[in-house]
Formats: C-alpha cells, structure tokens, sequence
C-alpha cells in the first residue's frame, strides 16, 4: 500500500493536477472575501492534494515534500498566526481578535484593516487545515507498517 | 436487545417529529432564526469590515474567537492522531512498552 | 394540512437521517460501523442547521454591487434578499471538527485492532474480562 504504483496515466494525470490543485486552493483561500471559499475550505483542497500524491507516488515521494514533521510544524505555525494576530491586536491597544487596531500599523482605514485581519486569521487556519489532515493522513495510513504482536492480548 | 434498541429510536424520532410541529416553515423570512442577529451582520458587514461575504466576515471577524477555538480542536485532533499512532510505536520498538 | 407537509417534510426527513446514524451506533457490533452512524448522525445535524438558514427566494449571503472596490459607499441591504449566514458560519467549522472527530475515532480503532485483532465489540469484551 506504501510503494507507488505502477500505473504510467495514473502517476501522469496526478503530476498533472497536482499544480491546478495548488492554485485553485490558493486562490479558494485568497478569495474567500469575494466568493464562497475561506481557510477551511482552501485547507482542505491543498490536503487533498498531497492525498493524491500519496495514493499515485507512494509514500516515499510524498514525504520528500511534506513529511511528518513538517506537517507538525506547519500546523502549529497556523494556530500561532492566529492566536499571534489576535495578541497583536492587544499590543496595539484594542479587545482580542479586534482587527481595527491593525489600521495604525497597516496605514488604512479600519474598514479595511479588518479585511486584511480576516485575510492573515484565513492564512492561518488554512495552513494548520491542511497539516492536520495531512498528518491525520500519513497516521492513518501508516499505522499498519508497524509490528502487531507485543501488545496484543492473545 | 434489538428490540429494545429499535423501540428506543422510534419512541425518540417520534419525540422529535413531536417537536418540529412547532418550527417554523420551511423557508419562511420571518422564521425566529433569521430575524435576530443575522439582520444586523447583513446590514453591517460592508461598512465594518469592507468584505462582501457575509459568511467570512461573521466567521473571521464577529465570531473570531468561536472559530480560533474551532481551529484549536481541529489542531488537537492531530495531535491526538500522532500521539496514539507514533508515540506507541517508538516505545514499542526501543524493547520496552 | 397538506401545506403543513409541504412545509415541515423537510425536518422529518432529517429526522430519518438522524434516527439511522442513531440505530447504527446503537445496534451495531462493528466499532467502523459505529462511527460511520456517528458521521450520518452528524450529517443529519449539520442538514438540518442550513435548512434554517434557507429565505424562499434568496441568494448566497454574498454582497452585492459591493465589487467595485473597497469602501463603496454602504447602501441599504435588503435583508429578505441574503440567505440567513450564521448557520453557514456554524456548519463550516462543524463539518471540520466532524472530520478531526473521524480521524481521532478512527485512530483509536486502529489501536483496539492492533491489541485484540478484532473490531467486534462482544469479542473485544470477552478478551478483556479473559486478562
């Protein structure tokens, strides 16, 4: 289940839409302001992408471009990004997650400081989305590597 | 058993059924829930937070903190997915358990 | 009467949904079995909050005329226009915690397999009361 499988047009048509998929999540996450999309939705769209190339290039493959730790790694950067807007919406002198006090820093008016807010908070979410279920993923997918005796009752 | 646990899911379905007697119609615009707070997020969202979509704006901005938890669980999730399925098996395979 | 149906079937239907994810996690003896009743309850839930947030006639709670850049001057926003947002709001971030709910479930059926090397509860059970 963990070596790539032999299929040229599968391994072809994953290589192939593995950079749309990227972009489309990007821009999923970039426009959720304008259309229906957002962090959650973007995150889970790059997710999916890695899927795919587990499922086509097996698990080696995947693991030089995103591995378990960096997955481990990115998801806490996403939560950090999240809870750090918010604390520095406290340095600046407003309420926790209050965007408006970002427009000192960002030089525009409030409005459009909490814009740019919800854009770094959907930042964040879609990143540790899209770690987490790769790293649910890989857990999941791997758990059957392992040896199945020691601990076992019989 | 069976026949208890069938009882059991008839007896709350139709507990349930009982209670929808009283909800509202089916896409009616007066309906309780759509009258109390959502108004107020559909009239301001432009002016407050210059976002035309009115799910992000509420979801990243209104109810910020609601979803900073949302993204704390998810966060947990993982965690707790590669502290029962790696962890174990590091320790498993040093000899002792 | 019949306009009372046309207009409350929606919720029984839910209530079907609902009822089936509730038999499985309850009747049930595989432990995967449990959770996918558990997902179909969730699903149930998570039809019945966006069948409140429906305006007959309305559209997608997005805006409009506000393209033109931002900071367009506010103009009055007819509400009956909008579908209710808050459900949407709700349901977004339910739909992510039932999948990190899956996954964790999941994960400790992986662990149960891997100790008892089966997912049938009665048999789990017999080998715990055995040692």
């Amino acid at each position: 289940m963990t070596r790539d499988s032999h299929d040229v047009i599968v391994k072809t048509l994953a290589r192939l839409l593995m950079p749309f998929m990227v972009v489309f999540a990007l821009y999923v996450v970039m426009h959720g302001h304008h259309s229906p999309g957002g962090g959650f939705q973007g995150g889970v769209i790059l997710a999916a992408g890695f899927v795919l190339l587990v499922i086509s290039h097996g698990l080696e493959q995947t693991r030089k471009r995103m591995s378990e730790k960096v997955a481990e790694i990115i998801s806490s950067i996403g939560v950090l990004i999240y809870g750090g807007i918010g604390v520095l919406c406290l340095i600046l002198g407003g309420n926790y997650l209050d965007y408006g006090t970002l427009s000192k820093l960002l030089r525009v008016t409030p409005a459009e400081a909490r814009s740019l807010g919800i854009l770094g908070v959907e930042i964040g979410v879609a990143l540790a989305v899209m770690a987490v279920m790769c790293t649910v993923f890989f857990a999941i997918f791997t758990a059957g590597e392992s040896s199945q005796d020691d601990r076992s009752v019989k | 058993m069976k026949i208890l646990s069938l009882m059991t899911v008839f007896l709350v379905g139709a507990a349930l059924i009982y209670g929808t007697l009283d909800m509202p119609k089916w896409g009616d615009p007066q309906s309780p829930a759509s009258t109390h707070v959502s108004p107020y997020y559909l009239n301001h969202s432009l002016e407050d937070t210059a976002t035309p979509n009115v799910v992000t704006s509420v979801l990243a901005d209104y109810r910020g903190y609601d979803t900073f938890g949302e993204t704390v669980v998810i966060f947990t999730a993982g965690m707790a997915c590669i502290l029962l399925l790696k962890a174990g098996r590091k320790r498993r395979g040093n000899g002792h358990v | 009467m019949f306009e009372f149906i046309i207009s409350h079937y929606n919720y029984w239907m839910y209530i079907g949904l609902m009822m089936v994810g509730f038999y499985a996690m309850m009747v049930k003896r595989n432990l995967v079995k449990k959770i996918i009743g558990m997902n179909i309850f969730q699903s149930a839930i998570i039809l019945f909050y966006i069948s409140t947030s429906v305006k007959k006639g309305a559209s997608v709670p997005i805006l409009e005329h506000a393209h033109e850049g931002h900071g367009a001057v506010a103009h009055a926003v007819d509400v009956m226009q909008y579908a209710n947002p808050l459900p949407h709001v709700l349901m977004l971030t339910a739909i992510v915690v039932m999948v990190a709910t899956m996954g964790v479930a999941l994960a400790v059926a992986i662990m149960i397999y891997k100790r008892y090397h089966t997912l049938e509860e009665d048999e789990i059970i017999m080998a715990m009361k055995r040692g």
